[in-house]
């Protein structure tokens, strides 16, 4: 094992607890460079609270988070973003009154003061690179449409590529499949093992199907706490996950 | 798949572009040309009245339409920019001489019977004529700055944030009339005569105001334009649909909050100053809670996505209470609670809306045609979240 420092994402300790109930208690894990490291969960475990907490929407009561080993938990949302860590939301969260390109063109990481947003030129950088991205998730025809129309499918990749257009070293995704047809589920699989070269992605999945395509590491959470972590083939045989999640 | 035939998109695009800056010009042309041909001076006059309620309507499309921001407050900025031009005017207008029959020539009148022995402190800079104009901005921007900074940085909004704005409007309405001597009370600032020696209350005046008003109107107009068309302004609308999106794509989003509060504060004071220079007075029936709402209405019915609408709603409705309290003052503000409710129930994008929806579809067949296939050929540029 390395040294935890070594880790790109370290959280330790990590406790919040909204009117006393602990929704996260004294969590620990590591995600390295590079994996892809899937939490797992009955409802209410806690999992959207812990992304939550890493991408500073929830404050955490204690406990620390450690980001290439900055201290993510005394920073603002958007200075956590400039570090290099992008959000993705459960369900699609995308601008429905602009178009596909004018979505993407606002995760585009230049002019994000005021000014510079005032001052922002549209030039050929920014034209290629959301050409790029929309190529890579399958909406290069959907540029000028408003986001509006996008199925629920294509909605969800639109806002994997606001966060991949903001080329972040760490990806958090929110249940990237859920409402998914099966074509769709295999294009994400696709897509999402293209995108992780050269950054790490952090998961939330209860499709056990899809964990198993993707995951490098799984970490099942339970009321709060590490249930069970490690492959998928040792999560899925131990006893403790079978009885509270995978059982029924 | 939804998807619209490329051509039919972008020659829309393309007609929407040429749309917003034909729609400016024949606003233009109405402005300067038809409007000051068909009217008497008296009311041109009025005609300029309304339309510095237009510099109102054109922040709220901004703050209210783009940003979803609702300020029930915007009177306070119209009111202090007017003040602002009011007190220069004044103090010209109590000069020593003019002022000698009083017990401390040399102040305003209003601060006379008030028994006060000198000029206040801040008075003094509204001597100056730039000063004044630059207060006329600058004030009611620092004002709103404040506000922002205080509200949006707590990240309060929605219904709190418009509750608190008319919170303000009330205080500081109740400011200016208790504290007569220093602002003339509620009889506000009057019997304003010359700017720096030339005479506001003649017909030739009112005429050059007029046109000053109007060319201010349609600069605010363009520079409104630029705004909505810059990434600030799609950022705005991305706020309103997804604000949490926003800030999680690197944006400080109360940052561009206060931008757009102050900018509109900003537009509101210009409206203010030129109410001033063309009617003559400024008073505090002009700050509170009902002229607030009342411009929030002028924006509605014009349509609140839409800046050209917002002159036009803010136009009409005026035109209406004018006609309708000529002949029957008591009906007006029923027919006022009326036209918000049609607003809000039958035609929630205003005039604008009605616009879109009946007129511009039969406009863009007939363009199409003329042009004919040209549209087609055309490079591929992603429309712009148009200004109506």
């Amino acid at each position: 094992m390395a040294n935890p420092t070594d880790y790109l994402l370290a959280v330790e300790g990590l406790t919040v607890s909204f009117d006393g109930f602990k929704a996260v208690n004294d969590l620990s894990f590591y995600v390295d460079s590079n994996e892809i490291h899937v939490i797992i969960g009955p409802n209410g475990a806690g999992k959207t609270t812990v992304l939550d907490l890493i991408c500073g929407r929830t404050k955490a009561s204690g406990g620390s988070i450690k980001f290439r080993n900055r201290e993510l938990t005394a920073m603002k949302e958007h200075q956590i973003v400039k570090a290099g860590v992008g959000r993705k939301f459960q369900n699609p969260s995308i601008y429905d009154d602009l178009t596909v390109f004018e979505n993407l063109e606002i995760s585009y990481p230049r002019g994000r003061t005021v000014f510079g947003a005032l001052a922002f030129k549209r030039d050929a950088a920014v034209r290629e690179r959301v050409a790029e991205i929309a190529e890579m998730i399958f909406l290069a025809d959907h540029l000028d449409q408003r986001a509006e129309y996008l199925s629920h499918g294509q909605k969800q990749w639109l806002e994997i590529g606001m966060l991949l257009i903001q080329d972040p070293e760490l990806l958090m995704l929110d249940e990237p499949v859920a409402g998914m047809s099966v074509n769709e589920r295999k294009k994400t699989a696709e897509l999402l093992n293209r995108i992780i070269r050269n950054r790490s992605v952090l998961v939330i999945e209860h499709d056990m199907k899809f964990v198993e395509d993707i995951a490098h590491r799984v970490t099942v959470l339970h009321q709060g706490k590490i249930l069970s972590e490690g492959s998928m083939e040792r999560v899925k045989t131990d006893p403790k996950v079978v009885e509270v999640y995978l059982g029924h | 798949m939804t998807r619209t035939p490329q051509s039919n998109l972008f020659g829309r695009s393309f007609w929407r572009i040429d749309g917003d800056i034909a729609g400016i010009l024949l606003l233009a042309a109405l402005l300067v040309i038809v409007l000051p041909l068909g009217l008497d001076i008296f009311r041109l006059n009025m005609v300029g009245k309304y339309l510095t309620y237009a510099f109102v309507a054109l922040g709220l499309v901004l703050c209210w339409g783009s940003a979803g921001i609702l300020s029930l407050g915007q009177g306070i900025f119209f009111g202090i920019g007017g003040y602002c031009m009011a007190m220069f005017l004044k103090l010209e207008a109590s000069s020593p001489e003019a002022t000698k029959i009083q017990s401390t020539p040399g102040i305003p009148d209003f601060m006379d019977w008030n028994q006060l022995k000198a000029l206040p402190w801040f008075w003094e800079p509204f001597h100056s004529l730039s000063f004044s104009i630059v207060a006329v901005v600058a004030v009611p921007a620092l004002l709103a700055f404040i506000v922002g900074l205080a509200m949006f940085k707590r990240r309060v909004g929605g219904v709190y944030f418009a509750i608190i704005t008319q919170a303000f409007a009330a205080i500081l309405t109740i400011l200016i009339v208790g504290q007569q001597g220093y602002t003339g009370g509620i009889n506000g600032i009057t019997d304003l005569r010359t700017l720096k020696g030339w005479d506001i209350r003649t017909d030739d005046a009112k005429l050059v105001l007029y046109f000053v008003n109007a060319a201010l109107l349609i600069g605010c107009l363009l520079l409104c334009l630029y705004v909505r068309r810059s990434k600030l302004g799609r950022i705005l609308v991305a706020l309103r649909d997804k604000e949490d999106r926003v800030r999680f794509s690197g944006y400080d989003v109360a940052n561009f909050k206060i931008f757009v509060f102050c900018f509109a504060a900003a537009l509101s004071a210009v409206g203010g100053a030129m109410f001033t220079l063309q009617v003559g007075f400024m008073s505090p029936s002009f700050v509170g809670i009902v002229p607030s709402i009342e411009m929030v209405i002028y924006c509605a019915v014009g349509g609140r996505l839409s800046l050209l609408g917002a002159v036009y709603g803010t136009l009409l409705v005026n035109w209406a209470k004018t006609m309708l309290s000529e002949s029957f003052p008591e009906l007006w503000l029923f027919a006022m609670g009326a036209l918000f409710i049609g607003v809000v129930m039958v035609f929630p994008n205003g005039l604008a809306g009605l616009y879109q929806q009946f007129i511009a579809p039969h406009l863009r067949r007939l363009t199409a045609r003329r042009s004919g296939g040209a549209a087609a050929g055309a490079p591929i540029i992603p429309p712009h979240t148009a200004a109506d």
